[in-house]
C-alpha cells in the first residue's frame, strides 16, 4: 500500500533576552547550578511574576518575520502539573490568546522546488529547570536527583506549524529555514546543542490520497537536524510496519534515541496529564498596540530570503551558493567581510563554502568560534585573485591563519606568504627560462607528446607540470606554466 | 499606654513623653503575660523589636521621624519577613524563613515602625474563625467565660484579637472573601480591605490571587488611614498593583458628611441576618443621617450568587497557587520518601490541614477537563455580573452600608464540622472581593455583649471616602473605644 506522510512541527526557541521572562535573573548558559535562580524562579511563597518587555518584542519580531497576525491581547495561562524542575507546579504559557497568530514560511527544496508551511500560531512561555540524574549521591551512597533552576523561567516561543510537511527532507529543510530565521532575527542564539532550539515532530500516515488524517505520534526533543531526519524515517517505518500488519497506531509521545536509532513510548494519550489550564491571575492581559509592533518592526534585520536575492544581484552568485550563504546570519556576515576584502566575490564564496566551512565542520565549531575573521580570509582570497599565491599555496596559508600563525596585526595572509615563501613566480621571463631548462632534459616525453592526439596530449601535460613545479620550488604560477608549455610544445 | 491609638502614640513619641524602647518593652511584656489565653501570635520577635525600637529612638533623636517611627505593630503571618519565620498558619511552612521582605513589610520597615511579631491566622487564609491554624485556634477576647471560648473570626483572627486585647495598636491583615472585615467585626476593631491592586501582593503568600488584597486593622479609622499611607502604592514587583497616585488618607478624615449618599443593598438585609444585629446596623445608619447623609435602598441583584461563584474561583486559583508546596525546595518534606510520587503525596497529605485540602480538591475538580466550562467559566461570568451590580449601585450612591457578618462571634467548634455554614459567615463580604472594590468594617454596637460591625463599601480607589465616613462616625460614637473585660 502507498502512504502519505503527514508531519507537523512544534519548535521551542529560547529567546535571547538577557533576563528571564518573569524575573530579573540572568539567562546566560553554563553557570553553576542554581546561581541564576532568584526567589521568583524558585517559586518562593508570595513571589510574583513581572513580564519582560523584550521577550514580547522578540516574539512580535518573529511574528512579523513569518507574515503572521500579532495577537493584540496576549493572555497567559497556567498549565498545571507536578515535576521537580517545575517550581510553581504550573508552567506559565499561552493557550487561547497567543502573541503570534497564523502565518507562513516558504521553504526552498532540492531541485528548485519550494514549499509553503503554514504557522498555526506561536506563543510565549517559560522554560522549566533541569533534573540532573548523574553524579549525585546522598550520605548513604544512594543516587539522588539534583534540580538546577538556572534555566527555569527562560523565555521561549513555542512555534506550532500546520501539518503541511510530507517528508523528512521537507521537515529538515523547514527546520533549517526556521533556524536561520530566528538566528538572523537575533531573537535566539540557535545553539541546538545547548537546547536553544528544540524540535518536537508530530507524524501520522494516511492511505495515499485519503482526506482523513491518521492517528499521530509525537517525538520529542530532537536536538539536531540529523536526529530529526533519522527520527522521522524511523517513526514512518515503525508506523508503516504496524499499519501494513493491520495494526493501529496509538496516540502517544515517544522519545527518540539518536545514538541507537531507537524510539520508545514515553506516555500514551490516556496517561497524559489533564493540565487544567486557566488564565494566570498574577498577570494582566498584555495589550500589544501599534506603537509596540512598530518598535519591533524597526529592529527587523534583513531576512534570509531578502539576503539571498541581494547576494545573487550584488555578487552575481548562483542560486545554490546564494542560498547556502544567506541562511545563517553569521555566515552571511562572514562572507560579506571576505568579499569586501577581495575583488572576486565568486572566489570568496568558494572559499567560505569550501575550505572554511569544511574546516568548521571538521573542528565542530560555529562561525562565531572560528579563529579567523572574514577580513583575514578576504585578504587571503585577494592574494589568490591577483596570482600572488597558487591555490595549493593558499591552502597552506589558510592552515597557518587557522592556527593563528599570522599574528593579529595588519595583513596576516601577507605575513604568512612572506614568511613561508609561498609567493608564486609570475614573471614570464623567469618562468620561460625554467620551462626551457626542464624541456631540454625531456626529449623523449616531448616526442611522445607531439605524436599524441589532442585528447592524449592533455593527459601528458601533467608529466611536464610536476618537474616544472619542482624546478620552481613550488612557486611557479601553474596557469602561466601551462600557457608557456602549450606554446612551446605546439610550436 | 497600651490603650492608646497609633495616632496618640505617635504624638507621645514625638513629644518625648515616652520612648519607643519603653513602649515596645511594655507591649512585649503584655504579649508575654496575656497572649497565652488568646494565642494571637505565632511568632514574637522580641530581640528584633527591641533593636528596632532603639534604632527608632535614635532616628527620632536625629530629627528624622515620621508618624510611624518607633510605633509598635504586628504583621499577619502571611507577609514574608526577611529572616523571620513566615508560616501562613500551616505545618507546610512551619520551618520556612524567607530571605526577602514582602513589599508591605519593607514599607513599614522603611517607615521605622517596630514589628513585634507575626499574628496567627487560618491556614493559608482559608477560614472564617482562625480555628484551622496549625498553631492552634485563636480565642476572641470578647465573650470569654469559663465555659466557652468564642472565635475571633478569620482568617485574620490573630491580628483582630491582638488589637482587641490591646497587645498591639495595629496589625496588617489580608482579605480574600472577608478575612479582614469579619474578624474586625467579631473583635470590635476597625478594618479596611483596599481596592484590588491598591496594596502590593508581593511577598504576601497567595491564597486566591485575583481576590487577595492586603489591608489594615486598628482600633480607629484614623489609624487605618495612617497604615494605608504606608501600605498603598504601585509596586514594580506586582504587575497587578495599580499605578496611580496615593493620596494622604489622613488629609480628608475631617470632611463633613453632609450630602453623603448612602445605599442599603436590600439583599444584605435578608432573613439570614440576626434581627438584633440588623437593629444595630440600622442604628448606625441613623447616626449617618444625623451627620447629614441621605439614605436609600439599592439593589445588588446577583448578590445571592456570590458565595457559589467565590467557592469555584478561589479554590481554583488556590489549587494552582499551592502546587509549589511540593517538598522539593523549602517547607515541610515527609520522612523517607520512597519515590517522587511518594514525596509529593505524603508531603502534601501531611503538610496541609483539612480545609486546605478540601479547597485544593474543589479547585482541581472545577478546573478539570469536562467541568471547566460549567464551573470555572460560569463562575467568571457571574463575577462580571456582580462587578456590574456594584458599578450600577455607585451611579446612585457614594457608599453602601450593610452588616459584616450574619451573627456575632460564635463559640469555638460550633461550625468546624459543617464547611457550608462556615462559608456563609462571609455572605455579606464576599461579593466585594469578586468586584474588587474597597470596604471597611467599623464597630457599631453590641449584641449579647459581643461586637457588631458595620460594613461600608466604596467605589474603586475611594478608600479616602470610606476612611472619612468611618472617622466621622467614630467622632460621634464610642463603640470602637470599648474594651473586653
Amino acid at each position: 500500500m502507498q502512504w502519505d506522510i503527514v508531519i507537523g512541527l512544534e519548535i521551542h526557541a529560547q529567546l535571547a533576552t538577557k533576563t528571564k521572562i518573569f524575573s530579573g535573573s540572568s539567562t546566560a548558559f553554563g553557570a553553576e547550578p542554581n546561581t541564576q535562580a532568584s526567589a521568583v524562579d524558585l517559586a518562593m511563597p508570595g513571589t510574583l511574576p513581572v513580564p519582560n518587555e523584550q521577550a514580547f518584542r522578540y516574539a512580535v519580531m518573529f511574528g512579523l518575520a513569518v507574515n503572521a497576525e500579532i495577537g493584540r491581547r496576549s493572555v497567559f495561562d497556567r498549565k498545571n502539573y507536578f515535576y521537580p524542575d517545575l517550581p510553581k507546579g504550573y508552567q506559565t504559557t499561552q493557550l487561547d490568546h497567543p502573541i503570534v497568530g497564523p502565518g507562513f514560511v516558504d521553504v526552498d527544496l532540492a531541485g528548485g522546488r519550494s514549499k509553503r508551511v503554514r504557522i498555526h500560531h506561536a506563543h510565549l512561555e517559560e522554560d522549566a529547570g533541569k533534573s540532573l540524574h548523574e553524579s549525585l549521591f546522598d550520605e548513604r551512597g544512594q543516587g539522588m536527583t539534583g534540580i538546577d533552576l538556572n534555566r527555569a523561567g527562560t523565555p521561549l516561543i513555542e512555534i506550532v506549524t500546520e501539518p503541511d510537511i510530507n517528508s523528512a527532507e521537507e521537515a529538515v529543510a523547514f527546520a533549517k529555514k526556521l533556524h536561520s530565521l530566528v538566528s538572523s532575527l537575533g531573537i535566539c542564539d540557535g545553539d541546538m546543542s545547548q537546547g536553544s532550539l528544540r524540535f518536537d515532530v508530530n507524524i501520522s500516515l494516511k492511505p495515499k490520497g485519503s482526506d482523513t488524517l491518521g492517528t499521530r505520534t509525537e517525538t520529542k526533543n530532537l536536538n539536531s537536524f540529523r536526529f530529526m531526519e533519522q527520527a522521522i524515517a524511523h517513526e514512518v517505518e515503525r508506523q508503516m510496519d504496524i499499519l501494513e500488519d493491520g495494526g493501529r497506531i496509538i496516540q502517544e509521545t515517544r522519545l527518540y534515541n539518536g545514538d541507537r536509532d531507537e524510539s520508545r513510548s514515553m506516555r500514551s494519550k490516556e496517561e497524559a496529564n489533564d493540565y487544567r489550564y486557566f488564565p494566570c491571575p498574577d498577570l494582566l492581559p498584555v495589550v500589544i498596540d501599534d506603537a509596540f509592533i512598530e518598535s519591533a518592526r524597526v529592529l527587523l534585520p534583513e531576512l534570509p530570503d531578502a539576503r539571498k536575492a541581494r547576494f545573487k544581484e550584488q555578487y552575481s552568485l548562483n542560486d545554490y551558493d546564494a542560498s547556502l550563504l544567506s541562511d545563517d546570519a553569521r555566515l552571511s556576515a562572514f562572507f560579506e567581510d571576505t568579499a569586501a576584502h577581495c575583488k572576486d566575490a565568486k572566489l570568496a564564496a568558494n572559499w567560505v563554502l569550501g575550505e572554511f566551512s569544511a574546516r568548521l565542520n571538521a573542528d565542530n565549531e560555529t562561525v562565531a568560534q572560528a579563529p579567523i575573521s572574514g577580513i583575514q580570509l578576504g585578504q587571503l582570497v585577494a592574494r589568490i585573485a591577483d596570482n600572488t599565491v597558487s591555490s595549493s599555496g593558499a591552502k597552506k596559508v589558510f592552515e597557518a591563519l587557522w592556527n593563528g600563525d599570522g599574528g593579529s596585526e595588519g595583513n596576516a595572509a601577507d605575513a604568512i606568504i612572506e614568511a613561508q615563501g609561498l609567493k608564486q613566480v609570475s614573471d614570464t621571463g623567469a618562468l620561460e627560462a625554467i620551462v626551457d631548462e626542464v624541456l631540454a632534459g625531456m626529449p623523449e616525453q616531448i616526442a611522445q607528446y607531439q605524436e599524441a592526439d589532442e585528447k592524449k596530449r592533455k593527459k601528458l601535460m601533467g608529466g611536464f607540470m610536476g618537474p616544472l613545479m619542482k624546478a620552481s620550488k613550488g612557486q611557479g604560477n601553474p596557469r602561466l606554466f601551462t600557457e608557456i608549455l602549450q606554446r612551446k610544445l605546439n610550436a | 499606654m497600651h490603650n492608646k491609638s497609633v495616632a496618640e502614640l505617635s504624638r507621645e513619641l514625638e513629644s518625648g513623653k515616652i520612648s519607643s524602647v519603653e513602649l515596645t518593652r511594655e507591649l512585649l511584656d503584655r504579649i508575654k503575660a496575656e497572649d497565652g489565653q488568646y494565642n494571637s501570635f505565632i511568632t514574637v520577635t522580641e530581640d528584633l523589636a527591641m533593636a528596632d525600637a532603639k534604632a527608632a529612638d535614635e532616628q527620632r533623636a536625629a530629627g528624622n521621624a515620621n508618624a510611624w517611627t518607633g510605633v509598635p505593630f504586628a504583621h499577619k503571618d502571611i507577609f514574608c519577613t526577611n529572616g523571620v519565620a513566615t508560616t501562613a498558619g500551616s505545618k507546610m511552612l512551619a520551618n520556612f524563613v524567607p530571605p526577602y521582605d514582602a513589599t508591605v513589610v519593607a514599607n513599614f520597615r522603611a517607615a521605622g515602625a517596630v514589628c513585634l511579631g507575626k499574628t496567627n491566622m487560618d491556614e493559608f487564609a482559608m477560614g472564617s474563625s482562625t480555628e484551622s491554624s496549625f498553631f492552634g485556634p485563636v480565642t476572641n477576647p470578647w465573650g470569654l467565660n469559663k465555659d466557652e471560648k468564642r472565635v475571633p473570626g478569620g482568617s485574620s483572627g490573630g491580628s483582630a484579637a491582638a488589637i482587641a486585647a490591646r497587645l498591639v495598636p495595629a496589625a496588617t491583615a489580608t482579605d480574600t472573601g472577608g478575612s479582614i472585615r469579619q474578624p474586625a467585626a467579631l473583635c470590635g476593631v476597625t478594618g479596611l480591605k483596599s481596592t484590588y491592586g491598591r496594596v502590593s501582593r508581593y511577598g504576601m503568600i497567595a491564597f486566591a490571587s485575583s481576590l487577595d488584597q492586603g489591608g489594615t486593622m486598628a482600633r480607629t479609622a484614623e489609624d487605618n488611614a495612617l497604615m494605608l499611607n504606608v501600605m498603598a502604592g504601585f509596586d514594580p514587583k506586582d504587575s497587578t498593583s495599580a499605578d496611580r497616585a496615593v493620596p494622604d488618607y489622613t488629609a480628608t478624615l475631617n470632611q463633613p458628611l453632609k450630602g453623603l449618599r448612602v445605599g442599603l443593598p436590600k439583599e444584605y438585609f435578608s432573613d439570614q441576618l440576626n434581627p438584633a444585629m440588623e437593629q444595630q446596623v440600622r442604628n448606625a445608619v441613623k447616626e449617618y443621617e444625623k451627620l447629614g447623609a441621605t439614605v436609600k435602598e439599592v439593589s445588588l441583584p446577583h448578590a445571592e450568587l456570590a458565595i457559589a461563584a467565590y467557592y469555584v474561583i478561589a479554590p481554583a486559583e488556590a489549587s494552582a497557587n499551592l502546587s509549589r508546596f511540593d517538598g522539593v525546595r523549602y517547607g515541610y518534606r515527609c520522612d523517607n520518601p520512597q519515590d517522587l510520587n511518594d514525596l509529593y503525596t505524603r508531603t502534601r497529605a501531611e503538610g496541609f490541614g483539612n480545609e486546605v485540602k478540601r479547597r485544593i480538591l474543589v479547585g482541581t475538580y472545577a478546573l478539570s477537563a469536562g467541568y471547566f466550562d460549567a464551573y470555572y467559566l460560569k463562575a467568571q461570568k457571574v463575577r462580571r455580573l456582580i462587578q456590574q451590580d456594584f458599578i450600577n449601585a455607585f451611579k446612585e450612591v457614594d457608599v453602601l452600608m450593610s452588616p459584616v457578618s450574619p451573627s456575632p462571634a460564635f463559640v469555638q467548634g460550633e461550625k468546624t464540622s459543617d464547611p457550608v455554614t462556615m462559608y456563609l459567615e462571609d455572605i455579606f463580604t464576599i461579593a466585594v472581593n469578586l468586584a474588587g472594590v474597597p470596604a471597611m468594617s467599623v464597630p457599631a454596637g453590641f449584641v449579647d455583649g459581643l461586637p457588631v460591625g458595620l460594613q461600608i463599601i466604596g467605589n474603586y480607589f475611594e478608600e479616602a471616602r470610606l476612611l472619612n465616613a468611618a472617622h466621622q462616625f467614630q467622632q460621634v460614637t464610642g463603640w470602637h473605644q470599648k474594651f473586653p473585660q
